[in-house]
């Protein structure tokens, strides 16, 4: 494909698009096909930017957080949580540590033994909150030094469910990204069959245009000008849809959880604008394929 | 111009032209006649390109049929102007645009055309139809658009195959006399056709040599012609 055909094609030639008859089904598949595939890829778009959000937040933050229990006898456990707290603002790495108040331990008891509880009388081992710096501390060294100090401490650097659920968020991003390729795919895949169709169906007009003496360049480009433009439109509309769609779910928030967060934010709600042209180079592509490939078969 | 040089035709397990040897020079005007069956129309493939020969050497303008890509080949279609027996056009687009159609494919500008349109549409006789589409023509019509689309790029050679077979005796007569005058500005042309007495007419008003295709050969028609 040369430059001069896509300038030609950008270009535009009114008496050379007028070639093709203007209208069959292939005309009304190929609009739908890329309009439904648009909506969709829409959705895909919106799925792998927010499972990536997620995936973000979530290793931001529970990286730079770890909590220590201290599980101690009550009459050592204010000794215990001062010694921990001491340690850990010497170790070099961790930017703040706090014992979590009893109104906080009981706030986070709360929504399984209801409001009123009094912590004072339970056996709840004490909670320091440790926040990190930008460097990170050594955890392993950490956890030498406090269960040589405070036998109690317990280091949690919530590496343990931390990983699998960032795991999970990058490959729910991963099968997003796949989907929109394979929407591609199809959508390629489809119009190809219609390029063929329209070829097949043409063929008079072929025959027709070769013994006036045109090349197959100009040929195919007919065709291939036709079948980018109506899917060009197609997934204009289609995106125009799919973004509407989106923007219609639920505004994220707190309680709704992933779902709700399910849409794009800021300057992502300018993403979806890639997806007709993307469509519309499918199509160029795919008709250019086909059309090369059928003109070869009646030469 | 186009030569054929000890051209064979197979199809189908089948010889159809054996040992065929042939030369339009400029200026020149041949018919082809022979019975049905016998031939005419995969002859006149072979020599604008659209059927490759099983044996011999097919030249179009110096160049060997075999090695043209199939751009070289629409190039050379440039240069041919053929008019088929049925007259295919493009159904959807008006006369004017289907006449207009090799202008079209080779990238000129068409308004600078528009004159030369306006002319040949005058000579053939159908300047009022301008408009119409394809199917709404009749037979003589669209004989007589086929011919206007073949020589609108002014092509060196002219072949026609059973160009008045569809039209009344009137009508052939002008057809005949377009291709004569089209000879006379030194264009090369081949006619085949079984119309005898339109043979007849064409060699009392032009030096055209009469070609018959007999039992695959290719061979000069007799004195009667």
């Amino acid at each position: 494909m040369s430059a001069g055909t896509i300038r030609g094609f950008l270009l535009g030639d009114a008496q050379a698009a007028r070639v093709v008859p203007p209208s069959g089904f292939t005309a009304n598949l190929t609009l739908f096909a890329s309009g439904a595939m648009a909506f969709l890829a829409v959705f895909a778009l919106a799925l792998s930017l927010a499972s990536g959000r997620l995936a973000d937040r979530w290793a931001s933050e529970l990286a730079r957080s770890a909590t220590l229990r201290i599980n101690a006898p009550l009459d050592q456990r204010t000794a215990q949580t001062n010694a921990a707290l001491t340690i850990l603002r010497q170790t070099p790495g961790i930017a703040s540590a706090r014992a979590l108040s009893a109104e906080e331990q009981a706030a986070l008891l709360a929504p399984w033994f209801g409001a009123d509880l009094p912590v004072d009388t339970l056996p709840v081992p004490q909670l320091i909150e440790v926040v990190e710096d930008e460097i990170g501390y050594d955890p392993a060294g950490l956890r030498l030094r406090l269960s040589a100090e405070v036998p109690g401490a317990i280091l949690d650097d919530h590496s343990r469910w931390r990983k699998p659920l960032v795991d999970a968020a990058t490959s729910l991003r991963r099968l997003a990204l796949v989907s929109v390729l394979l929407i591609a795919g199809a959508m390629a895949a489809m119009i190809t069959l219609a390029a063929n169709a329209a070829l097949a169906a043409n063929r008079q007009v072929i025959e027709v245009l070769r013994l006036v003496g045109a090349r197959d360049r100009y040929i195919a480009q007919a065709f291939v000008r036709r079948f980018t433009l109506r899917a060009l439109i197609g997934a204009g509309v289609g995106m125009v849809a799919g973004v509407l769609g989106v923007a219609l779910l639920p505004a994220a928030s707190d309680e709704g959880g992933f779902l709700t967060g399910l849409g794009f934010q800021g300057t992502t709600w300018l993403l979806p604008l890639v997806i007709p042209p993307l469509g519309a180079l499918v199509a160029f592509l795919a008709t250019w394929y086909a059309a090369r490939r059928r003109l070869g078969e009646l030469s | 111009m186009i030569n054929l040089d000890s051209v064979g035709y197979s199809y189908g397990g089948g010889d159809l032209l054996t040992d065929i040897s042939l030369r339009l020079a400029p200026g020149s005007f041949h018919f082809l006649t022979g019975p049905s069956g016998s031939g005419k129309t995969t002859l006149l493939k072979l020599c604008y390109g659209a059927l490759m020969p099983t044996r011999g050497q097919v030249s179009l303008f110096d160049a060997d049929l075999r090695k043209l890509d199939r751009d070289q080949m629409a190039l050379m279609r440039r240069r041919i102007g053929v008019v088929h027996q049925d007259c295919r056009f493009l159904d959807h687009l008006p006369l004017s645009d289907n006449i207009a159609l090799p202008l079209t494919v080779s990238g000129r500008d068409r308004a600078l055309e528009a004159e030369n349109l306006s002319e040949l549409m005058q000579w053939v006789g159908l300047s009022a139809r301008a408009d119409a589409l394809p199917p709404e023509l009749s037979g003589g019509e669209r004989q007589r658009a086929a011919l206007a689309r073949a020589v609108i790029m002014s092509p060196d050679v002219i072949i026609a195959d059973e160009p008045t077979g569809n039209v009344d005796w009137e009508m052939s007569q002008r057809l005949l006399t377009l291709l004569i005058e089209l000879n006379r500005m030194g264009k090369a042309v081949l006619v085949a056709s079984h119309d005898l007495a339109l043979i007849r007419a064409a060699k009392s008003q032009v030096q055209a040599r009469v070609l018959r295709i007999s039992n695959r050969h290719l061979q000069l028609a007799g004195a009667d012609l």
